[in-house]
C-alpha cells in the first residue's frame, strides 16, 4: 500500500521534473538559436579572427555588447549545465518519494560531478 | 557560412536520432564527419562531440521521462561508477598507454557483438522472455523496474542481476570516456543489457541519461580550454535536439529485436576500429 502511494507520488514528481528539464533545455536552445541567427544575419562574431570568449567575465561583457559568439557560448554553457539540473531534480524526486538511500546516492553523484566540473574549470 | 551551418544542423539531426535511439553519444558519427568533411582539427571535433553527447542526452531525457522508459535508480547508482571512472581516466592520461586500452576495449566490443548476435539468433522472437534471477544487490538497491512498451502495449516488469559486474563495467565505461574520449554510451548499454540483463529499451534510455551526466563532468575542461568552437558546436547541438526528439519517438514504436539488429553492426564497426587502432591501423 505504502509502495503504491510512493509510486504515484514519484510519477507526479517525474512529470514536474520533465517540465523543469524542458524549460532548462529549451532556454539553452533559445539562447544558442538567437546567437546563431545573429551570427548568420550579421556575419559578425564580434571578435577579431577566429577568437571566441571562454572566461565568465568576457562572456558577460560580450553578451552585454550583443556579440554573437558570446551569446552562443552562454547558450552552450547552459546546455552543459542541463545534466547537472537533471541530477539536482532527481535528488528532490527521491526526497519526495521518501527514498532516503537514493537521496544519498544521488547527492554523492552531484558532489562527484561538481568536483569534476570544478577541476575542469581551474585545471588539475 | 550558411552552408556549413546547414550541414552541421543536418548532421546533428541524423546523429541525434541514432544516438537517442540506441543510447550512444554519436561521437562516432560526429567526429569522423567533422574531421573529414569539414576539415576540423581533432581537438575541436572532440570538443563538439562532447556537446553532441550532452545535447543527445538532455534532448532525449525530456521525452523518456514522460514515457517512463528509463530506470532512475539504476542510472544514479551506476553514475557513481562512471563519474569516478571519468575522473580517474582524466588523471591517468599520459600514464596509461591508450593503445593498450583500445586493444582491450576493442576486443571486448567484438565479444559483446558476438553475444548480441547469439541473442538475436538463439532466442528468436521470444527475446523478452528470458528469466532473470535478481542478485541480492538488485533487491537491496531496489534496482528492479518496470516499463511500458507501446509496441506490445504491455507493462513489462524486469529484474536485474550481476550488479557488481555492471558497476565494474560502468567504471570501465567512465575510464574509457575520460581516457579515450569516445565509446562510453556503447559500454553503458552493454553493462546494463548484456551484464545486468536489463531489457534493451530501458537500457538505451538509461544510458542516454547517464551519458549526459558523464559528459558534463568533462565538458568544462573543453569549454574553458577553448576546444568548443561556438560556430560549430551550436548548430550541431540545435540539430541534435531535434534529432533526439525524433529518435525517442521511433524508440517507442520499434521492436526491441529491430533495435538490436541496428545495434550489432555499430558495435562491430566500433570494436574493429578500436582493436585495429591498438595496432596502429586507423580508418
Amino acid at each position: 500500500m505504502k509502495n503504491q502511494q510512493n509510486k504515484t507520488e514519484m510519477d507526479n514528481v517525474e512529470q514536474l521534473i520533465g517540465k523543469v528539464m524542458q524549460v532548462g533545455v529549451l532556454l539553452a536552445a533559445a539562447v544558442m538559436l538567437i546567437g546563431v541567427l545573429m551570427l548568420l544575419l550579421t556575419g559578425k562574431s564580434g571578435y577579431s579572427g577566429s577568437f571566441h570568449p571562454t572566461t565568465f567575465s568576457s562572456l558577460i561583457q560580450g553578451a552585454i555588447g550583443l556579440k554573437s559568439y558570446a551569446i552562443i557560448m552562454i547558450g552552450l554553457f547552459l546546455l552543459i549545465l542541463t545534466p547537472v539540473l537533471r541530477v539536482i531534480v532527481s535528488i528532490y524526486a527521491f526526497y519526495v518519494a521518501h527514498d532516503k538511500m537514493y537521496v544519498w546516492i544521488t547527492t554523492l553523484v552531484l558532489i562527484i560531478l561538481i568536483f569534476a566540473m570544478v577541476i575542469g574549470m581551474f585545471g588539475v | 557560412m550558411i552552408e556549413t551551418a546547414l550541414l552541421l544542423l543536418f548532421l546533428g539531426v541524423i546523429s541525434g536520432t541514432l544516438g537517442s535511439l540506441l543510447g550512444i553519444g554519436g561521437g562516432m558519427i560526429v567526429i569522423p564527419v567533422l574531421t573529414v568533411m569539414v576539415g576540423l582539427p581533432i581537438r575541436y571535433a572532440i570538443g563538439a562531440s562532447v556537446i553532441a553527447v550532452i545535447a543527445t542526452s538532455s534532448g532525449a531525457t525530456i521525452a523518456y521521462l514522460r514515457d517512463d522508459l528509463l530506470n532512475l535508480r539504476v542510472a544514479m547508482f551506476l553514475e557513481i561508477a562512471t563519474t569516478i571512472g571519468a575522473i580517474t581516466g582524466a588523471i591517468l592520461t599520459g600514464i596509461i598507454h591508450p593503445l593498450w586500452l583500445e586493444t582491450i576495449f576493442g576486443l571486448f566490443l567484438l565479444y559483446s557483438c558476438f553475444n548480441m548476435i547469439q541473442k538475436l539468433w538463439g532466442k528468436g522472437k521470444a527475446n523478452q522472455t528470458i528469466v532473470v534471477h535478481p542478485d541480492q544487490w538488485a533487491n537491496k538497491l531496489k534496482l528492479n523496474g518496470s516499463y511500458y512498451d507501446k509496441v506490445s502495449m504491455s507493462q513489462n516488469d524486469y529484474e536485474v542481476t550481476h550488479v557488481p559486474g555492471g558497476f565494474a563495467m560502468m567504471y570501465g565505461a567512465g575510464l574509457a570516456s575520460g581516457l579515450l574520449g569516445i565509446g562510453s554510451g556503447v559500454f553503458k548499454v552493454i553493462a546494463m543489457d548484456t551484464i545486468m540483463k536489463m531489457p534493451l529499451k530501458p537500457s538505451s534510455a538509461t544510458s542516454n541519461l547517464m551519458m549526459g551526466v558523464t559528459a558534463a563532468a568533462s565538458a568544462t575542461v573543453y569549454f574553458f580550454d577553448g576546444a568548443i568552437k561556438p560556430e560549430i558546436a551550436a548548430p550541431l547541438a540545435l540539430g541534435i535536439l531535434v534529432g533526439a526528439a525524433i529518435g525517442t519517438r521511433i524508440m517507442q514504436r520499434i521492436q526491441p529485436r529491430v533495435l538490436r539488429i541496428i545495434f550489432v553492426p555499430i558495435l562491430f564497426y566500433m570494436g574493429l576500429q578500436m582493436f585495429l587502432k591498438g595496432f596502429g591501423v586507423t580508418f
